[in-house]
């Protein structure tokens, strides 16, 4: 540990090397935690959202069903049946999905991935069906397929409109992910709660963890800002 | 205006004067305990509180001649909620520690059980082996004094899961997720044992300075009468009386 934060640390019992190394460590869980669930949910969302539109009730309705039931029900549930539902399958201790499945990082990634994906799939829905008649007319016009219609004009159309909702989803995602904290992962809430049960100093424990969360929100917030004036730069004034 | 301090002072004063009156004769007292945490503290089938702990503190509030009200309170906020006044003394097998002892103050200690090892039948595995228990996962409950322990004695060598309750740990030991679990002994005794398929490994180990009531820093006067009282239930057989109703084993201290 360098010089000046060894300096900057003596005076106070609490934030010592050790500490802010567990800290340091719950952060890294915290950001592959969310990092990863997104992007797999994301990875999800996409093709449900175009089942999701379709008119045939066989493809339309599995995927009603699966938002409805993640968007229905409580995280820390969900997180609660994956994480203790399946060490209680019978045998599976023995399969190779325990290996998988012994650690906490797991079932959490997969509560969390499923639960974004059900999100961000009815965001990209809403988006899909908002797209005007007159663009995906033309482009039947112009004689473009399903697929290619879906790629070139949909799609990219629908992201523009999907993307401040889904800034949402990403920020609220974060946030949850501080329940992941019950069932022994040690992310940044995990950290906290571990710190706060040893010097029994709230204040100290939760404000500084909360900086953490509120500086990575900063940066979210920041990225999908950058993010908006790409996708929505043809809005802009043309000198402006 | 003169008149209205007056009249007020003169209110206020009769109001200090009956509050001291009571307090002379009976004080009001609020203990807070976490159930479920057998036998210490626990509901009956009747749902009533009841327990080791409780009933000394029943014992104890008599002989202190006060008026005891027991409030439920989850372990995370113990502390904070006495410092909150939101009850004035903690029975809820609150071991004594030097972090604790920065906060609250402590009466002398009342029980002392020891931590205990608790696996699933088919564990063979020497506990004080540290080679042997290299990348074995153990689960605690956060912020015990077995807690502590692990985290010193065998930080490096196991992998240790940190629980909120102590069903949570079990259910992980259950499933597999945990190879041993290092917890307060009479805990593991009822929630473990009473299981089929579970045993008890290694020998227990003593911890610490033993359980304390733990009150605030600023009445001390409230400990030095907890501390006579808690003496005298002691030296009658009181205490023995309680604790034998409850243990097989002796916790005095």
């Amino acid at each position: 540990m360098p010089e000046f934060l060894n300096e900057l640390l003596s005076g106070n019992e609490i934030f010592v090397g050790s500490t802010i190394m567990e800290y340091w460590g719950g952060l890294v869980t915290t950001v592959q935690l969310v990092f990863l669930s997104l992007i797999l949910g994301l990875i999800l969302a996409v093709p449900l959202a175009i089942m999701r539109t379709s008119r045939n009730p066989l493809i339309n309705g599995p995927i009603w069903l699966f938002t409805y039931v993640f968007r229905g029900t409580p995280l820390l549930i969900q997180l609660y049946i994956i994480y203790y539902g399946i060490a209680q399958i019978h045998g599976i201790q023995q399969t190779f999905w325990w290996d998988i499945f012994r650690e906490a990082f797991y079932p959490a990634l997969l509560a969390f991935t499923l639960n974004t994906a059900a999100y961000t799939t009815e965001i990209i829905r809403g988006a899909i069906i908002a797209t005007p008649h007159g663009e995906i007319e033309a482009a039947k016009a112009y004689g473009m397929s399903w697929a290619l219609r879906m790629r070139r004009i949909i799609l990219p159309s629908a992201a523009r409109r999907a993307v401040q909702a889904y800034s949402n989803e990403v920020i609220f995602m974060l946030h949850s992910s501080a329940i992941a904290s019950v069932v022994t992962l040690v992310d940044l809430t995990g950290a906290a709660r571990n710190i706060y049960s040893r010097f029994y100093a709230p204040f100290d424990a939760f404000i500084f963890v909360a900086l953490i969360y509120m500086a990575l929100t900063f940066l979210l917030v920041f990225a999908f800002r950058k993010l908006e004036n790409y996708l929505l730069r043809h809005q802009r004034p043309v000198n402006g | 205006m003169k008149k209205l301090i007056v009249t007020a002072s003169a209110v206020l004063a009769s109001l200090t004067m009956v509050a001291g009156v009571a307090q002379a004769q009976e004080r009001d007292l609020r203990i807070a305990f976490d159930v479920p945490y057998e036998p210490f503290e626990y509901k009956d089938e009747n749902g009533e509180l009841t327990g080791f702990e409780v009933e000394l503190a029943e014992a104890m509030c008599e002989e202190m001649s006060a008026n005891c009200e027991f409030v439920i309170q989850a372990w995370d906020g113990m502390i904070p909620g006495l410092l909150a006044r939101k009850f004035d003394l903690i029975m809820s097998s609150m071991s004594i520690t030097p972090e604790r002892a920065e906060r609250v103050l402590f009466s002398e200690p009342y029980y002392n059980t020891p931590g205990g090892w608790f696996a699933r039948e088919d564990f063979d595995t020497d506990v004080t082996d540290m080679a042997a228990m290299e990348g074995l996962t153990v689960g605690v409950q956060r912020g015990t004094t077995m807690d502590t322990y692990v985290t010193e004695e065998m930080g490096g060598t196991v992998t240790i899961n940190r629980y909120t309750t102590a069903d949570d740990m079990v259910l992980d030991l259950e499933g597999q997720r945990l190879d041993v679990v290092f917890v307060d002994y009479p805990v593991g005794e009822q929630t473990i044992l009473t299981k089929d398929g579970f045993k008890e490994v290694g020998e227990p180990v003593k911890l610490g300075e033993g359980v304390g009531v733990a009150m605030r820093k600023r009445d001390a006067d409230l400990a030095k009468e907890v501390n006579a009282a808690l003496a005298t239930l002691k030296e009658d057989g009181t205490y023995d009386t309680i604790m034998n109703k409850y243990f097989a084993y002796d916790i005095k201290m």
